[in-house]
C-alpha cells in the first residue's frame, strides 16, 4: 500500500481559535487510491482538518501539498479545481434547488462557455449544457437517485440529502474525496448502501478518500489506513489492525467513555 | 421550480427539448399570443397605417418605456434576485448609458454603436461601484453602492456639465439606422425588439453556468467556493452584467424620449427600479414584465384617469393635498402603499403567484 505516491500530503499543522488549539502540529500522508479514516473522539479537531485541507480554515502553521503541489494558500475554489471535492458535516445543500440543479451546480468547473455564449445559447452552450447534463445523468444512476431527480433537496430525509451532497461532491470529478461524517445519522440500511457507494466510488473511480466517521465497525471495514486524532493532536496511525490494539486510542476512547 | 410539474402526457425525449424555455403548448400558445398583442398594438392606434382608432398613441409611450424599464429591472433581478447582492445605484447606471450614448450620438457615432458602447462603459463603472462586495454584504453593501448614486448624477450635473448640459436638459439628435429613421412605428418595434433579446439572454444566462454560479452565491457562498465557483470573480461579474442592462436601458431611453437630464436618474428612481423587481418577483425570470407593467400602468395610465374624479372628492377629504398636482401628490402613496402590501402578502412578488397559477392551470382537472 505504501507504494502508492502520496497523494496528499499535510506537514505540522497547527490551528488555533483564540485559546483553543484545534490541531497541534498534526502531520499525515494520504497515498494515491486509499481509504484513509480519519477518527478520533467529539472535538477531536478531524472537521478542523478537513476544513483545513479544503481551505476554508487558514492553519497558522504548517503546510498542506496536493499532488506534490504547496495548496497551502490557495482558495477553496482553486483547491476544487485541482481536484478537492468534500461533503460537509451538517450537509450545505441547495435546498430550494431540485438534486439535478444541485449536481449541475458542481460542473461547473468543467465548463469551458463563455458568457457571451451563454447570453446567445444555441450551439456552444446548448451543447456543454447536455454533454454536462448526461455526465450528472450518470451520477444520479450511479447513487440511485433516479427518484429524486427533480425534487427539492430540501424536502429530502436526511439520509437522501447525504447522497444528493455526495453526488454533488462527486460530481466535480475529483480525484480526493473529503467526506465528514458521511453516515452520521443514518439507520442500519442507509449506513450499508452508504458504505457501498464509497467503496464503488474508491474502486470504480480510483478516487483517493479520507473519511470522518464514529462507527468503529464500519471504519475498521472500509478503510485500509486510519488516522486516530485527540485533543488536536496524531496520537496513532496504522492499519486497522494497529489501531485496534493501540494502547493510546484505547485509552482516549476510554477516557471519553467516563 | 415549476419544472418539475406537467401536465399528464407531457415527456421529454431529448435534454435539448427538456431546457427548452417554453415548455409546453400552453406556455409557447401564451408566450406568442403576448408578444402578437405588443406587435399589433401599433396597428390599431390613430398614428397608425390603418388609421384605427383603439389604442390611444400616448398609451405606445407607455409600452415603450415598459419595454426600457424591463431591461434595466432584469439586470437588477441577476444581481438582487440571483445573485443575492443588493445595489441602490441602478438609476445612476443607468444615467451613465444614456449620457454616454448621447454624447456619442452627438459625436456622430453611427446609431447601431452607441448604445453597445455606452452599455459596455456602464458594466465598467458598475464593475467598480460592485467591488466593495469582496468585503461587505447586505446593508453595508447597499451603503457602498449608494455612494454610485450620489456621485454619478453629481459628476453630471457639475464637473461634466461642458458635455452634459449640467442640470438642463440635454438632446438627443433623431436616430437613424443605415437611412431609416428610428422613430414613431420603427421606434416602437426597435425598443419590442431589444428588450426581447435583452429578456431572452437574461434567461439564458440564468439557465446555464453563469446563472447557476448565481444562484450558488445567493444560496450558500461557502459551498460555491466549495464547488470551484470564484465566488468574487461571479459576484464582479453580476454587478457587470447589472449595469450594462442598466446602460442599454439608459441609452434606450435616451433615445425615447429625445431629451434626457440628471433628475431622471436619481435615488428615487434607483428604488423605484428595486420596487418593481420586488412587486414582479425577485429571482424569476419575468418578475420585469409583471413589476414594470403593474407600475408603470399604475403611474402612466391608471393613476392619471382616475385624476379627474380624484380632484374633485380628495382635497376636500386631504385639505392639505394640492389639487392641482394630485397626480404627483398621489402616485408615490400608492406606490408606496402597493409596495408594504406585497412586502406583508406576497414577497415572493407576482412572478411566484403566476407560477402557482400556471401550475395549478397546467395539471387541472387532477391536481393531486
Ligand atoms: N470555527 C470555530 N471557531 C471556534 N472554535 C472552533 C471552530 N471550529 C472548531 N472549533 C473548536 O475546535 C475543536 C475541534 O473541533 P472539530 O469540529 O474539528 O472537532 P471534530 O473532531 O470534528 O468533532 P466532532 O466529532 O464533534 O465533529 C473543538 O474544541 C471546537 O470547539
Ligand atoms: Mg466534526
Amino acid at each position: 500500500m505504501s507504494k502508492a505516491p502520496i497523494k496528499l500530503s499535510v506537514q505540522n499543522i497547527t490551528l488555533r481559535f483564540g485559546g483553543i488549539t484545534a490541531l497541534d502540529d498534526v502531520s499525515f500522508d494520504v497515498y494515491e487510491g486509499e481509504i484513509l479514516a480519519l477518527i478520533g473522539p467529539n472535538g477531536a479537531g478531524k472537521t478542523s482538518c478537513i476544513n483545513s485541507i479544503g481551505g476554508f480554515y487558514r492553519p497558522q502553521s504548517g503546510r498542506i501539498f496536493l499532488d506534490g503541489r504547496d495548496i497551502t494558500r490557495l482558495p477553496p475554489y482553486q483547491r476544487a479545481k485541482l481536484g478537492l471535492s468534500r461533503t460537509f458535516q451538517n450537509i450545505a445543500l441547495y435546498t430550494n434547488a431540485t438534486t439535478l440543479d444541485n449536481l449541475m451546480a458542481a460542473r461547473h468547473i468543467h465548463m469551458r462557455s463563455s458568457l457571451i455564449g451563454e447570453m446567445i445559447f444555441w450551439g456552444m452552450a446548448q451543447r456543454e449544457e447536455i454533454k454536462h447534463r448526461r455526465v450528472v445523468e450518470e451520477i444520479i444512476d450511479f447513487l440511485e437517485m433516479e427518484s429524486i431527480r427533480k425534487s427539492i433537496v430540501g424536502k429530502l430525509g436526511y439520509g437522501l440529502r447525504k447522497r444528493v451532497e455526495l453526488g454533488r461532491a462527486l460530481a466535480l470529478e475529483p480525484t480526493v474525496l473529503l467526506l465528514d461524517e458521511p453516515m452520521a445519522g443514518m439507520n442500519v440500511e442507509e449506513k450499508e448502501d452508504m458504505a457501498r457507494f464509497i467503496l464503488d466510488i474508491h474502486e470504480r473511480r480510483g478516487v483517493t478518500i479520507v473519511l470522518i466517521e464514529h462507527d468503529m465497525g464500519l471504519v475498521m471495514d472500509i478503510a485500509q489506513r486510519i488516522v486516530v486524532l485527540d485533543f488536536g493532536r496524531k496520537i496513532a496511525e496504522g492499519t486497522p489492525q494497529e489501531i485496534r490494539t493501540n494502547q493510546a486510542v484505547i485509552n482516549a476512547y476510554l477516557g471519553q467513555a467516563e | 421550480m415549476s419544472a418539475n410539474i406537467r401536465p399528464s402526457g407531457v415527456f421529454d425525449t431529448s435534454y435539448a427539448q427538456e431546457m427548452r424555455i417554453n415548455r409546453t403548448r400552453f406556455d409557447q400558445v401564451l408566450s406568442a399570443g403576448f408578444l402578437g398583442v405588443i406587435l399589433a398594438l401599433p396597428l390599431l392606434a390613430r398614428t397608425g397605417p390603418f388609421g384605427i382608432d383603439i389604442v390611444q398613441p400616448g398609451f405606445l409611450g407607455t409600452v415603450e418605456r415598459i419595454a426600457i424599464f424591463m431591461i434595466a429591472v432584469q439586470g437588477l433581478n441577476l444581481l438582487v434576485g440571483y445573485t443575492g447582492q443588493i445595489t441602490l445605484g441602478q438609476a445612476a447606471f443607468m444615467a451613465v448609458g444614456a449620457y454616454s450614448t448621447a454624447i456619442l450620438l452627438r459625436g456622430g457615432v453611427p446609431f447601431v454603436l452607441a448604445p453597445p458602447i455606452a452599455a459596455l462603459f456602464s458594466g465598467f463603472v458598475g464593475l467598480i461601484f460592485g467591488l466593495p462586495s469582496l468585503r461587505v454584504k447586505g446593508f453595508y453593501l447597499a451603503m457602498a453602492t449608494l455612494a454610485a448614486q450620489f456621485i454619478i448624477p453629481w459628476l453630471l450635473r457639475n464637473p461634466l456639465a461642458p458635455w452634459t448640459n449640467g442640470a438642463n436638459p440635454l438632446p438627443v439628435p433623431r436616430a437613424d439606422l443605415l437611412g431609416l429613421e428610428i422613430s414613431g412605428l420603427t421606434l416602437y418595434y426597435f425598443l419590442i425588439i431589444m428588450c426581447l433579446l435583452a429578456m431572452l439572454a437574461a434567461r439564458n444566462i440564468i439557465r446555464t453556468r453563469t446563472g447557476r454560479a448565481f444562484v450558488s452565491i445567493r444560496d450558500n457562498d461557502v459551498a460555491a467556493e466549495l464547488l470551484g465557483i470564484n465566488v468574487f470573480a461571479y459576484k464582479l461579474r453580476a454587478f457587470f452584467i447589472c449595469a450594462v442592462y442598466a446602460g442599454l436601458a439608459g441609452g434606450l431611453l435616451a433615445i425615447e424620449a429625445r431629451s434626457i437630464s440628471p433628475d431622471r436618474f436619481d435615488l428615487r428612481n434607483s428604488i423605484e427600479l428595486l420596487a418593481m423587481l420586488i412587486v414582479g418577483g425577485a429571482g424569476f425570470s419575468q418578475a420585469p414584465i409583471f413589476g414594470v407593467s403593474l407600475l408603470a400602468l399604475l403611474r402612466e395610465t391608471l393613476i392619471p384617469s382616475l385624476t379627474p374624479s380624484l380632484q374633485e372628492w380628495l382635497p376636500r377629504l386631504l385639505p392639505f393635498i394640492d389639487a392641482v398636482n394630485i397626480n404627483a401628490a398621489i402616485a408615490p402613496i400608492i406606490f408606496g402603499v402597493l409596495m408594504i402590501a406585497f412586502l406583508i402578502i406576497e414577497p415572493r412578488g407576482l412572478a411566484y403567484r403566476w407560477e402557482i397559477f400556471k401550475i395549478s392551470w397546467k395539471i387541472r382537472p387532477f391536481s393531486y
